[in-house]
């Protein structure tokens, strides 16, 4: 669990050797555009671009399937209504079902953003590693409460399941098996009470352990940032693909 | 008499809808001073250390650092820095992803560069005996590596006093007798709490036991007793 969750934090590719912060801006850069895309053609082009970056990370091609499989159960769902569910140009009908190609299209355009944007992420910011992802986005100022939220969310996501995971083997131990009755629902209640609680409590323990080590709001990393050639060239690579898909999706459209 | 680095005076505090916890609690440290603090399960214990580091605030008395009355937050800040404060609780305590940066993480709060932060972790770690340890994760650690790593974590920063609740839990007799001889390599004032009466008294030069929310003198009287050894039937010492 925990930390060797983010399993595409460490490598030795160009990726994970550029500047954290440079990937992060990048990951702005790419995603931003892509997730306002209504062209189909740019939203393509974004998904090529995606996966050249994931072709840079060198990431494990088997982890990165199985987190697109995830993404991807979600966007069947869509598959199921949406193609049935815009008026226009009918393909096939049942019944009072009409499958259009306005439907078709814009299904297939929402899958193609969000494949690009997720494999996009993967591979700029799945690669940074946590303890680097503090300090960087300090280093580009954003606001330190939003770091806090964003860096404890993470770290603390796999505590809480962890706790969780925890308590269930001692019920089990204890001979609890799920049935369908009051008893069982009970102890489910209880379990999801006591995670908040614990949670909370062990938040605010980290806290204060951290207070205690002299934490005032300003994360130090062993790492150093130094961006070089390499880093700005990279940088200006997808500000340039950006831009390129802010042309193609709505410049030459006239939606800007 | 020198100094008291720690002082508590008239401090008491009770846990809301709860009878004090503390009540009318009176405690110095003076400088170079070692104490052991020990006391029955609930005493209190833990609650006046947290007191005293000013993650609780007290109902009413008064905690000083280092001469200085501590009346505000922003005056416990600065002295926390001074204190190495080991929680009953590693868990608590460990939260970086690597124990190199867990253990960095105070040296660089005290500004100190990440070249000169990374030595003093890596040397606090081959203190406590855990160096190689470094890129392992913290809450994967067995109960008492994380104890040790907790214990690296507040050596690293140097402090002028440590402030132990309970280091010897978990801790294998090895890891055990190795803790005693770095506290007692140590000179800095020290308040250990523990319920291990023999490291207590192999530890500290006075003890003193929490009942009823205050603190008095403890007496260990010396008695025989029947114990289990490895060594079974040999010889040994105490
Ligand atoms: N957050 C809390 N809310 C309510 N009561 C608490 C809380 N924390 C501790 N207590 C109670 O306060 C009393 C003192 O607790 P404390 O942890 O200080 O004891 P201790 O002397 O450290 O015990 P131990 O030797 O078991 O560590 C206990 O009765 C405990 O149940
Ligand atoms: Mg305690």
């Amino acid at each position: 669990m925990a930390f060797s969750d983010s399993p595409f934090a460490t490598g030795d590719s160009f990726m994970h050797r550029t500047d954290p912060r440079v990937r992060l801006v990048c990951g702005l850069a790419v995603t931003v555009p892509a997730a306002l895309l209504t062209d189909s053609q740019a939203a393509w082009l974004a998904l090529a671009f995606s996966l050249l970056l994931v072709k840079m990370a060198r990431l494990n091609l088997v982890r990165v399937l199985n987190r697109l499989a995830v993404v991807n159960v979600f966007i069947a769902f869509l598959w199921l209504f949406l193609p049935f569910s815009l008026p226009g140009y009918p393909l096939w009908s049942i019944g009072p079902l009409n499958l259009t190609q306005e439907g078709v299209d814009l299904a297939l355009l929402i899958t193609v953003k969000s494949n690009a944007i997720v494999l996009s992420l993967m591979a700029l910011l799945g690669t940074i590693p946590v303890q680097d992802l503090g300090p960087a986005l300090q280093q580009l100022k954003m606001p330190d409460k939003l770091c806090h939220i964003l860096l404890f969310t993470y770290r603390y996501i796999f505590v809480i399941h962890k706790e969780y995971v925890t308590m269930r083997q001692a019920m089990r131990a204890r001979g609890f098996r799920p049935r369908t009755n009051r008893h069982t629902y009970r102890s489910y209640a209880w379990l999801v009470g006591m995670l908040l609680v614990r949670s909370w409590d062990r938040a605010e323990r980290v806290g204060e352990a951290m207070r205690c080590r002299g934490f005032r709001g300003r994360f130090y990393s062993l790492a150093r940032f130094d961006a070089r050639t390499g880093d700005y060239a990279f940088l200006a690579l997808c500000l340039l693909f950006s831009a390129f898909v802010v042309y193609l999706g709505f410049i030459r459209k006239g939606a800007l | 008499m020198s100094h008291a680095v720690i002082e508590l005076s008239n401090i008491s505090y009770a846990f809301p809808d709860r009878d004090n916890t503390l009540d009318g609690l009176s405690f110095h440290l003076h400088e170079g001073e070692k104490l052991g603090l020990f006391g029955p399960n609930g005493a209190g214990k833990s609650t006046m250390l947290h007191i005293l580091m000013g993650l609780i605030t007290p109902d009413e008395g008064q905690v000083t650092l280092f001469g200085a009355p501590m009346t505000d937050a922003k005056a416990f800040e600065a002295a926390r820095l001074r204190i190495g404060f080991l929680f009953q609780h590693s868990d608590d305590q460990l939260f970086c992803p690597t124990v190199l940066d867990d253990v960095a993480f105070g040296p660089l709060n005290q500004g100190l560069s990440a070249e000169d932060a990374t030595e003093r972790a890596a040397e606090a770690l081959q203190t406590v005996g855990l160096a190689g340890f470094e890129d392992r994760i913290p809450h994967r650690l067995s109960g008492g590596e994380k104890k040790l790593a907790a214990l690296a974590t507040v050596l690293a920063m140097k402090p002028e006093v440590l402030v132990l609740d309970e280091p010897t839990t978990g801790l294998s007799p090895e890891a055990k007798a190795r803790l005693a001889e770095i506290l007692k390599g140590l000179n800095m004032a020290r308040l250990v709490v523990s319920h291990d009466m023999d490291f207590l008294s192999d530890t500290a030069d006075r003890l003193l036991a929490m009942r009823d929310g205050k603190i008095r003198p403890g007496e260990l009287k010396p008695h025989s007793h029947t114990h289990v050894h490895e060594e079974g039937d040999m010889p040994h010492e105490h």
